[in-house]
């Protein structure tokens, strides 16, 4: 339905009138603008929260032992609870849903606690189960994580994050290789690296994985268990899950059971989910001021196709007179209105979306800030909004042109 | 080619209201040179307007070739306007940003004539009214009596059955103003139906027909023999 007439007289009126097309044009734009950098930057935010999370499975948990409050069943309050290998197997037989359950234990003690050669560090050692990996996850650069045989033979081996080789190792493969903890020698196995950026990821990768039941023994813990890491199985809620373990553990462990301090837990999930919920938040509220943005665009548009339209009343009932249609003018108008704000909202979505793109490319991607991102389906949305705004805007100043009486247009004044 | 019976018109409500035309019974047959004539206010181009279905009537009937010209929708208007009539203003009324050549052309684009063939059939128009070289000119750069010549062009491009013009020599000095009759004349020999509203009477004289208008009715009508030469009647 292309009609080179009608685009030239559009032409035409837009070129004649250059200040109030681009005032027009602009206030098209600025609402586009503002709804693509505000999306982009909530992307950018909502980008590095689940990097953040990118490190965890979110349907999992901890939990983790603290001092009883209340006294109960003959004890007196402020009795350590401890949790042992006894409460991994029933836990574990008892509770339904659960996915992993990974008890852990953390080598206490500062100091340099890793040799290798005559280079010495400081690092955190766990004794961990291979399911933890299936919680907190990364990803293995050279070699394995610990697996079943390891615990069942409790093996002296060592999983090493990238950190731990830049130190030790430098340029040296370390699988293979022997590293002494607290004295006591463990085969390198395996190298991860992990999930997240910057120093984040340098803090996660200055950790040792130990088989736990090699820890247990090597680093006289007997059989206890220091906390607990767990995931659940799809179709379970962690909260739930969570609620059925801390009841097990206060009735099997002599804790009152308003006694709420004396286990410890923390629940991913519902993290996850609070944070999801906000950027829907900041989505709901973008999209809120942006449209609101656009709508005033549109009234804006809407004025200016009235000033046109009063100031062509002669030319158009000039055409009325000629024989023009009603309908031929109201689409002469409606054509104009959307091409004004198509220009406008197609020109800003361009500068939008580079300005989106350089930013991401020097934003850095380790702050609390992710690489902010344009979603092309978002904007194309934004684009089919423009498009039927600018219809709507036009729809009344094409009324008012359709109606324009000829012989008012025409006489002589 | 146009017969109107028991013409009314009015403007206004209540007190204000004012009856211009208080029934009007006229004939104009194929080919007639008609001009009309009367006092300011008399309700001349309130006449030439209703001809032109740019207005309704009150009361009465219009027929144009044989169609009644009553309660029609706007887009029936347009196509009646568009086919059946041409239009010469006082004003003019070229389009300021097009050419000589595109103002010509305008009434055949309502007709969905291609843009080639509507401009060369425009350029064909201009040469008759002897404008062909100023075919791409603005209608800024022409004088009001090529102005008006341009818009007699476009008047008669859609071959219509009757050519209204509102004061055409209104805006012009004499000599242009005979210039622009006798393009009038020259179509008025090929056949075409021509009625001209004017207050001068050199101009009136130059038609075959005359028509005064007086207090909202026919006051006058003087035939006057095809023969008469333009120029000959100058007071
Ligand atoms: N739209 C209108 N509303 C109200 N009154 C009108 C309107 N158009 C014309 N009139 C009145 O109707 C009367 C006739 O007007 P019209 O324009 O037909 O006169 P005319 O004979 O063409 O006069 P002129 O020679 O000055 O052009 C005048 O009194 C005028 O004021
Ligand atoms: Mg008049």
């Amino acid at each position: 339905m292309f009609d080179l007439d009608k685009w030239q007289e559009i032409f035409i009126t837009i070129s004649k009138n250059k200040l109030r097309t681009f005032l027009t044009v602009f206030g098209i734009g600025w609402g586009i603008f503002m709804i693509i950098i505000l999306l982009g930057a909530g992307k950018g935010l909502q980008n590095g929260v689940e990097r953040d999370f990118s490190a965890w499975a979110t349907n999992s948990g901890f939990f983790w032992s603290e001092r009883t409050t209340i006294s109960y069943a003959g004890f007196r309050p402020g009795r350590n609870v401890t949790f042992t290998n006894e409460d991994t197997e029933i836990l574990r037989k008892k509770i339904n849903g659960l996915s992993y359950l990974a008890p852990r234990n953390r080598l206490r003690g500062a100091g340099n606690n890793v040799i290798y050669n005559n280079k010495t560090g400081s690092f955190s050692v766990y004794g961990d189960f291979p399911g933890y990996s299936k919680i907190q996850l990364v990803d293995i650069a050279a070699g394995r994580f610990i697996n079943d045989k390891d615990i069942s033979d409790e093996r002296k081996v060592a999983v090493i994050g990238r950190n731990i080789k830049d130190v030790l190792f430098e340029d040296e493969d370390p699988t293979g290789k022997y590293i002494k903890v607290n004295g006591i020698n463990f085969l390198v196995v395996g190298l991860f690296d992990s999930r997240r950026t910057g120093e984040q990821a340098d803090r996660d990768t200055q950790t040792i994985y130990l088989p736990f039941t090699t820890f247990q023994k090597a680093f006289n813990y007997g059989n206890r268990v220091g906390w607990y890491a767990y995931s659940v199985k799809p179709g379970y809620k962690v909260s739930e899950v969570e609620e059925a373990i801390i009841a097990n553990l206060i009735k099997r462990h002599s804790i009152h059971p308003l006694d709420l301090d004396a286990i410890g837990s923390n629940n991913l999930e519902e993290e996850f989910a609070e944070i999801s919920g906000l950027f829907t938040g900041i989505n709901v509220f973008t999209w809120f001021v942006g449209i609101s943005t656009l709508l005033a665009g549109v009234i804006g548009v809407s004025n200016i196709m009235l000033i046109i339209v009063k100031e062509r009343t002669k030319e158009i009932g000039i055409r009325k007179a000629l024989g023009a249609t009603p309908g031929s003018i109201i689409s002469l108008i409606i054509q104009e209105s959307i091409f004004l704000t198509a220009i406008g909202g197609y020109v800003a979505l361009v500068i939008g979306v580079a300005i989106i793109e350089f930013l991401a490319g020097v934003v850095p991607d380790d702050g609390f800030m992710g690489p902010p991102e344009v979603d092309i389906k978002v904007a194309a949305g934004a684009l089919g909004l423009l498009i039927v705004g600018g219809a709507l805007a036009g729809i009344l100043p094409a009324k008012k042109a359709a109606s324009v009486s000829p012989i008012e247009a025409i006489r002589v004044e | 080619m146009i017969k109107l019976e028991g013409i009314q018109k009015s403007y206004g409500l209540g007190k204000q209201k004012l009856h211009v035309l208080k029934g009007l019974d006229i004939t104009i047959d194929k080919g007639e040179f008609v001009s009309i004539m009367g006092s300011s206010g008399s309700g001349k181009s309130t006449l030439l307007n209703i001809l032109g279905i740019l207005d309704k009537y009150d009361d009465g009937n219009y027929f144009l070739a044989d169609t009644l010209i009553k309660n029609l929708s706007e887009k029936k208007a347009a196509y009646y306007r568009n086919r059946f009539l041409g239009f010469v203003f006082q004003s003019f009324n070229l389009l300021a940003f097009k050419n000589a050549t595109e103002n010509v052309a305008l009434p055949l684009y309502y007709q969905k004539v291609s843009r080639r063939k509507r401009n060369d059939i425009a350029l064909e128009y201009l040469d008759m009214v002897g404008l062909k070289d100023w075919a791409t000119h603005m209608p800024s750069e022409l004088s009001g009596g090529q102005k008006q010549r341009v818009a007699i062009a476009r008047a008669l491009i859609s071959d219509p059955k009757v050519i209204l013009a509102d004061e055409p020599t209104g805006a012009l000095d004499t000599k242009t103003s005979y210039d622009v009759m006798e393009i009038f004349k020259r179509v008025n020999d090929a056949g075409k139906t021509i009625v001209v509203v004017t207050h001068e009477h050199d101009i009136a004289a130059m038609t075959k027909r005359n028509i005064v208008l007086k207090d909202g009715f026919v006051v006058d009508e003087i035939m006057k023999s095809s023969e008469l030469e333009v120029g000959s009647i100058e007071s």
